[in-house]
């Protein structure tokens, strides 16, 4: 653990503030955030809602841009990106599970695992052993040719588990993994995740309103009304 | 490959609104080619017609005749090649529905002028023989199941009385847009017929067909030929073949403009059908276009998926409706064969019918792919929830 908070950050953010307009008001959702994560660090950012967790996430993941300061990740500055440079560096560096799986329902669990592929410069035959070991590493082998309706809510996060690690990205983000899932399938899931940071070293910054889904977590991140209040380490270490 | 099957998983995600959706486009496409083939086929006599032939008729209406002594001052006109003429026999087969254009003509320097109309040496010998013979287009002969040798029987309505011809030969045409669907009967027999009944009613032609060597000077000897009866009892007006036949075409044209204007209003208004279901379509998938986004995919790819998809539909819809529109413009040359004696869909067409299907299906794409690309990934996340 040690090791680990003397590593340099993977991810540094410095004076973030991100507001919005709405008419004529100017809507401050974060103000002043200053965090830093450490690869191969799992965090759950907690909040009530509208303290700005899931803005910061998004900022994070490169899909919305600050109104001010710097999020440094793996050395790149994301906010002096332009649109087609930050969607080339999201294809490269971030893996993506959201809440309610966002699978593209025309395509097989085998399809939409190969989806990010498509953007990097591997052959088809590549594309298909990795997609195939991908989704061993989620035990969903037996269900590459069925469509997301053919499959379980925990096995269509496992298919957006597998779709966000296949391209091997610097971050994880994940927004409300287990928000669509019962109890015993939202710790599956989880489990999933502590296993990705706990043996192929993965970061992964979550985003979740339930304690026990932040228990998981190595690191918790608190947010209130856009400020950090609260930046600690998980009660339980990662489970295996 | 990949992104191929995803836009034909994506077209047909919703079978029945794809499937109604192709159907219009088919129907649209079917009557705009329909539409055109009905125009082109009323230009069709124009287009058939020959730049070395010219027409002469009385300058005072078409319904009145000409004598047939200017043949002689006609050929003495410079530049003219070669003199026929023709009458219209407007006469009746069984009964009125039954109509096709009949002409009196003189066989022997109407069948050179006209090289178009193909009849083997036996026939020609066989009707040039043959006073009372005619010779008819393989179309008419077809329809009306008529064999050499038969007898056809004809009510006059210009020459009155009840006339008996024998099919002396049957004609085919040079290519598909000669008329295979007259008669030509032998003018002379027409005429001492006439002159037999009441005196001071023969040797007179309805028009004359002037045979040119040089159609570049169609117009001056057009001046030559009208300046020869200039001041006449009978003057005359002389124009090219083309015109002539345009002539009877414009007597519709406010129809043809009428119809035209139709095949493009059926276009536009599945241009609106279709842009609505791309729209909806789009909407329905924001999310998923925001995830793609996300993922790294570029705005282009977005536009790509929502072109192709529209554009597939279309040209599905398209090929399907140029499919359809052959057997359903031959059915329809059989019913009207009266009407339209030339009624084919041209390789124009078609080519124009997939050219509007393909602009249908980039117009309908046009504007949800142009919102889709700029959608905010953030807001069309939050569109799922």
């Amino acid at each position: 653990m040690q090791d680990l908070a003397d590593a340099v950050p993977l991810i540094r953010i410095r004076g973030l503030h991100k507001h919005y307009r709405r008419g004529e008001q100017d809507i401050p959702v974060l103000q002043g955030i200053d965090l830093d994560v450490r690869a191969g660090d799992f965090v759950a950012l907690m909040g009530p809602s509208g303290s700005g967790k899931s803005t910061l996430l998004n900022l994070l993941a490169g899909i919305d841009k600050p109104s001010a300061g710097t999020i440094e990740i793996a050395g790149i500055d994301i906010g002096t990106l332009g649109e087609g440079a930050l969607a080339d560096w999201r294809a490269e560096h971030v893996g993506f599970i959201f809440q309610f799986y966002n699978l593209m329902p025309v395509l097989t669990a085998f399809d939409n695992v190969e989806l990010p592929l498509l953007l990097t410069g591997l052959t088809s035959r590549e594309r298909r052993e990795r997609v195939r070991q991908t989704l061993e590493l989620v035990a969903l082998s037996d269900r590459a040719d069925h469509y997301p309706n053919e499959l379980s809510g925990g096995q269509q996060q496992r298919v957006a588990i597998a779709r966000a690690l296949v391209t091997d990205p610097t971050l994880i983000v994940a927004d409300e993994p287990t928000g669509d899932l019962d109890r015993s399938t939202g710790e599956e899931v989880l489990a999933l995740l502590s296993r990705l940071v706990a043996e192929l070293g993965k970061t992964i910054v979550m985003v979740t309103h339930d304690p026990k889904a932040a228990a998981r977590a190595r690191r918790l991140v608190h947010l209130e009304k856009g400020v950090l209040v609260d930046d600690g380490m998980a009660a339980a270490p990662l489970p295996g | 490959m990949f992104v191929l099957r995803l836009l034909l998983k994506n077209a047909f995600r919703h079978r029945l609104r794809t499937l109604l959706t192709m159907l219009g486009l088919v129907v649209a496409v079917v009557a705009f080619g329909m539409l055109r083939t009905i125009v082109e086929a009323w230009y069709a006599g124009a287009e058939a017609s020959s730049s070395t032939r010219l027409v002469t008729r009385s300058a005072t209406s078409l319904t009145v005749p000409l004598p047939l002594a200017y043949a002689e001052r006609l050929r003495a006109v410079d530049g003219i090649d070669s003199i026929s003429w023709s009458n219209w026999f407007g006469g009746i087969y069984i009964e009125p529905r039954n109509f096709f254009p009949q002409f009196a003509v003189d066989p022997s320097s109407y069948l050179a002028l006209y090289p178009e109309y193909r009849l083997s040496d036996e026939q020609r010998l066989a009707w040039f023989r043959d006073r009372q013979g005619v010779v008819v287009g393989r179309k008419l002969a077809d329809k009306h199941g008529w064999k050499l040798g038969d007898t056809i029987a004809m009510r006059g309505t210009i020459y009155a009385g009840t006339w008996s011809f024998v099919l002396r030969g049957i004609y085919d045409g040079a290519d598909a847009g000669t008329d295979e669907n007259q008669m030509l009967i032998q003018w002379a027999f027409i005429n001492e017929t006439m002159k037999a009944r009441s005196r001071g009613r023969g040797d007179t032609v309805g028009v004359f067909v002037v045979g040119i060597r040089d159609p570049a000077n169609a117009a001056t000897i057009s001046q030559r030929i009208d300046a020869q009866f200039r001041n006449s009892l009978a003057e005359t007006l002389t124009e090219t073949e083309k015109a002539f036949q345009l002539g009877f075409v414009a007597m519709s044209e406010a129809i043809l403009l009428a119809l035209q204007a139709v095949s493009f209003i059926v276009i536009v208004i599945i241009m609106a059908v279709m842009a609505n279901t791309m729209a909806m379509t789009a909407r329905e998938r924001l999310a998923e276009y925001a995830t793609l986004k996300a993922l790294g995919f570029p705005p282009s790819f977005v536009v790509r998926l929502l072109f192709g998809e529209s554009l597939l539909i279309a040209v599905l819809g398209g090929l399907l409706g140029m499919a359809l529109t052959l057997p359903l413009a031959a059915g329809f040359a059989g019913a009207t064969s009266s009407l339209f004696p030339v009624f084919r869909v041209s390789e124009t067409t078609l080519l124009l019918q997939l050219v509007v299907a393909l602009f249908v299906g980039a117009v309908a794409a046009a504007w949800p792919a142009f919102t889709m690309s700029r959608i905010s990934i953030v807001s069309g996340l939050r569109h799922v929830a």
